[in-house]
């Protein structure tokens, strides 16, 4: 193999058929690549290969070459031999190899799958009726495949601790557990808390936590996605609804930066969890727990459900009436989000170019864990950076603003999501008239004249722009609460109301059309429906003296040496 | 095409004409039965005996040591084709001495009888043996909210049926027993 670009590809030979595969992937991967699976348990892509489960077991041969001269040995038609390797060897522990042969269909194959199954179903529970991992389980899917259907065992089965708490969120059911190794793996290789291992021995061997830890870390959960059993399960899940009742829509996480990609999993506009979804260039296989808890904002007490003005509520459109009727002729100041989709972005500041107001943005700040948690707590401060709502880096105090309306430079303000409080605006003695804009309420709704609720991400379509400045877009999981729209339409209902004019759309795709027609921007020439499942990345060179707060961590680095916010 | 033959009408006879056989033989057939053995059943003072493979309302049953059957898998609420049933599924508590190493179990089960087609589809899928279309045949009620049997409800129609299995308590010994090591 020279190390060209061209030849990074290998020819291998697969169940008779010659195919192209690139150099130095595993069998299990190659034969992926081609539309053939090979089961398999204790591979992950993303983690160490451990080779212990045995599932991958597929026939491997190699040209034949004379051993004292290296010639090729060929057969009476001119063809070079096969040398096939007596016994099976496991797929994912060996690499393709330029001219390999490999059966992933023969008998022997077979075979090795059936037995390697039923010592597998030896020791387990019939559990699949109350075990959450039925219907997304490896083992029920190739049990079908290769089980034999009954059990030739008829000694009693081992009993291993059921319901143990491996920590505040994972519960394991050892008698489940195939002991693949991929939880301890994880714990080990991505996030460096070496909890987990087996103890005792044979079948007798018990996944556990060392003595005197639990599995604490707030990545603890992936190890519930990654387990191809129901051995590790989540508390907060567990027993709650049945995987095949469960829409999964794509979306994006909110909780930073970093924007894991995920999967929101939904019955009935209801949702019942988040787990996280493959993008090798933002979050491999994994999110944190936290972020996994944000569905529960969408029912939480504090949601703003109804429109109010001056504290009655209203249907919206008389809300956003009396919101117009607010802002004509003011000089008006804008607070916008972070958390705002970049569509969002892009309309608040049209509509602050249409009334010149005054913009304002704070960030959310936390502690950086350098995997997927980073510093910036808001997932789309870039998007303000790209849509031209701000060109400076936000900080999470708003002095300009409380200077402003010191001066009484501002009298009308519109607030998007922002606890102004938090950052240093004190809008008790203010007189003027503020709208606020948001989900949930906080103390700067609780002072607001007119407040206008709006969706979550989950509730809604649009895109983010993540720390690595690659554009995520994310789509509407459930329904919003009734009676409810989405922000796009209320501020473009504000532009359309304040500017004689305006003829503002709210459809994502005519707002895109709008957003990437100047050849300057990063987003020239992007359609939204277009948008690939992992996002495009775009080129932020154009901030990199902006002092960004995130930290190196995974598929992340700064680009400058960066200063804490 | 076969050709339209007219068939002619035959004069009817005086027998014929008067109708007297014919009301003679009707007369017969009514009195005879009058001596005979009564079928018709007396509804609904009188019910009738159900077969043993009957279909009747779907009612959730308990094993012979009075413990639910059902562990809320949600199969039979997957497999209904009227989407008739409802479950919340939960979890027994782990200080429930008897029931704990089950785990699970409903904390509510509807069926919805203006929905249920009495197909017994859930029967059949039902891993756990737990929920059976029984005898009873007739449901009534004054709202549509009456007619949505609940878990109670549903316990109470069912009853207890006799369980060849023993699943649970075989599980119980297992665990209480174990493989020593
Ligand atoms: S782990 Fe899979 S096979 Fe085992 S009980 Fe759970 S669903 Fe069934
Ligand atoms: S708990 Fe799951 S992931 Fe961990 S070793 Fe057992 S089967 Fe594998
Ligand atoms: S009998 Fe058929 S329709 Fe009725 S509850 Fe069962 S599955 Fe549903
Ligand atoms: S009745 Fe049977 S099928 Fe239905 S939830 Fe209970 S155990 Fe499952
Ligand atoms: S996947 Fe290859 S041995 Fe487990």
């Amino acid at each position: 193999m020279s190390t060209n670009g061209k030849s990074s590809m290998v020819t291998i030979n697969l169940d008779g058929n010659d195919v192209e595969v690139p150099a130095g992937i595993n069998l299990v991967e190659a034969a992926g690549i081609h539309g053939t699976e090979v089961p398999h348990y204790c591979y992950h892509p993303q983690l160490s290969v451990a080779g212990n489960c045995r599932m991958c077991l597929v026939e491997m041969g190699t040209p034949m070459r004379d051993r004292a001269t290296g010639e090729a040995v060929l057969d009476e038609n001119g063809v070079q031999k096969i040398g096939w390797i007596p016994k099976p060897i496991i797929g994912c522990g060996t690499n393709v190899s330029p001219g390999m042969h490999i059966k992933t269909k023969s008998p022997m194959v077979t075979d090795s799958r059936e037995g390697i199954m039923e010592f597998l179903l030896v020791n387990h529970p019939l559990d699949c009726p109350i075990c959450d991992q039925a219907g997304e389980c490896r083992l029920q899917e190739f049990a079908t495949d290769y089980g034999r259907g009954y059990s030739r065992y008829v000694e009693r089965k081992n009993v291993k601790p059921k319901r143990t708490k491996l920590g505040p969120r994972v519960t394991l059911d050892d008698e489940r557990c195939i002991l693949c190794s991929r939880c301890i793996r994880f714990c080990q290789e991505v996030v460096d808390d070496d909890v987990l291992g087996f103890v005792d021995r044979g079948s007798f061997s018990t996944l556990t936590c060392f003595p005197g830890k639990e599995l604490s870390n707030n990545y603890s959960l992936n190890t519930v996605d990654l387990c191809p059993v129901g051995a590790l399960t989540s508390t907060d899940f567990r027993f709650k609804m049945r995987v095949w009742f469960l829409k999964e829509s794509p979306s994006v996480c909110t909780e930073s930066s970093a924007g894991s990609n995920i999967l929101v999993s939904s019955r009935e506009g209801e949702i019942h969890r988040i787990t996280p979804r493959r993008n090798d260039s933002v979050n491999d296989s994994w999110m944190t727990d936290s972020g996994r808890e944000l569905y529960k904002q969408v029912k939480s007490d504090n949601r703003l459900l109804s429109a109010s003005v001056s504290g009655n509520s209203l249907n919206l459109s008389e809300a956003i009436s009396s919101a117009i009727d607010l802002l004509k002729g003011k000089n008006v100041g804008i607070v916008g989000s972070c958390r705002s989709s970049v569509e969002e972005q892009y309309l608040l500041n049209k509509l602050s170019k249409n009334l010149k107001a005054k913009k304002f943005l704070r960030g959310h700040f936390g502690d950086d864990d350098g995997i997927l948690l980073s510093a910036d707590r808001s997932p789309n401060l870039r998007g303000n950076l790209v849509t031209g709502f701000s060109n400076k880096y936000p900080s999470d105090v708003l002095p300009e603003l409380a200077q402003a309306l010191e001066k009484k430079q501002i009298d009308a303000l519109i607030v998007v999501g922002e606890e102004l409080s938090e950052s240093g605006v004190d809008l008790d003695d203010v007189n003027i008239p503020v709208i606020f804009l948001g989900t949930h309420q906080n103390k700067t709704s609780e002072l607001s004249t007119v407040v206008i609720p709006t969706l979550t991400s989950f509730e809604k379509s649009g895109s983010f722009i993540n720390r690595n400045f690659r554009l995520q877009s994310f789509k509407q999981s459930v329904p919003g609460p009734a009676g409810l729209l989405p922000d796009l339409h209320i501020i473009v209902s504000l532009i359309n109301g304040l500017s004689e004019d305006a003829d503002q759309s709210s459809d994502l795709a005519s707002i895109w059309k709008q957003m990437s027609k100047s050849t300057t921007n990063p987003l020239h020439g992007i359609v939204y429906s277009k948008i690939p499942g992992d996002g495009i990345q775009l080129d932020g060179a154009k901030w990199d003296s902006l002092p960004f707060v995130e930290k190196k961590a995974l598929h992340f680095s700064p680009l400058k040496q960066t200063q804490s916010a | 095409m076969a050709k339209t033959v007219v068939l002619q009408r035959k004069p009817l006879s005086l027998s014929e004409r008067t109708y007297l056989p014919q009301i003679v033989t009707g007369l017969k057939t009514t009195f005879s039965n009058m001596f005979k053995e009564k079928v018709t059943l007396q509804y609904p003072e009188e019910k009738p005996s159900i077969p043993k493979n009957f279909r009747g309302v779907p009612t959730l049953v308990k094993d012979p040591n009075g413990r639910e059957k059902c562990v809320s898998c949600q199969l039979c609420e997957f497999v209904c084709p009227p989407k008739a049933i409802r479950i919340t599924p939960g979890s027994v508590p782990e200080d429930e001495e008897d029931r704990e190493h089950v785990e699970k179990a409903p904390q509510e089960f509807e069926i919805n009888m203006l929905r249920c087609i009495y197909c017994g589809y859930c029967q059949e899928v039902c891993p756990e043996e737990a929920i059976f279309l029984q005898d009873e045949y007739s449901t009534s009620g004054y709202s549509r909210e009456e007619m949505i049997n609940n878990k109670a409800k549903l316990y109470e129609l069912g009853g207890t049926l006799p369980d060849q299995h023993y699943k649970w308590d075989k599980k119980k010994i297992a665990e209480e027993e174990g493989n020593a090591h």
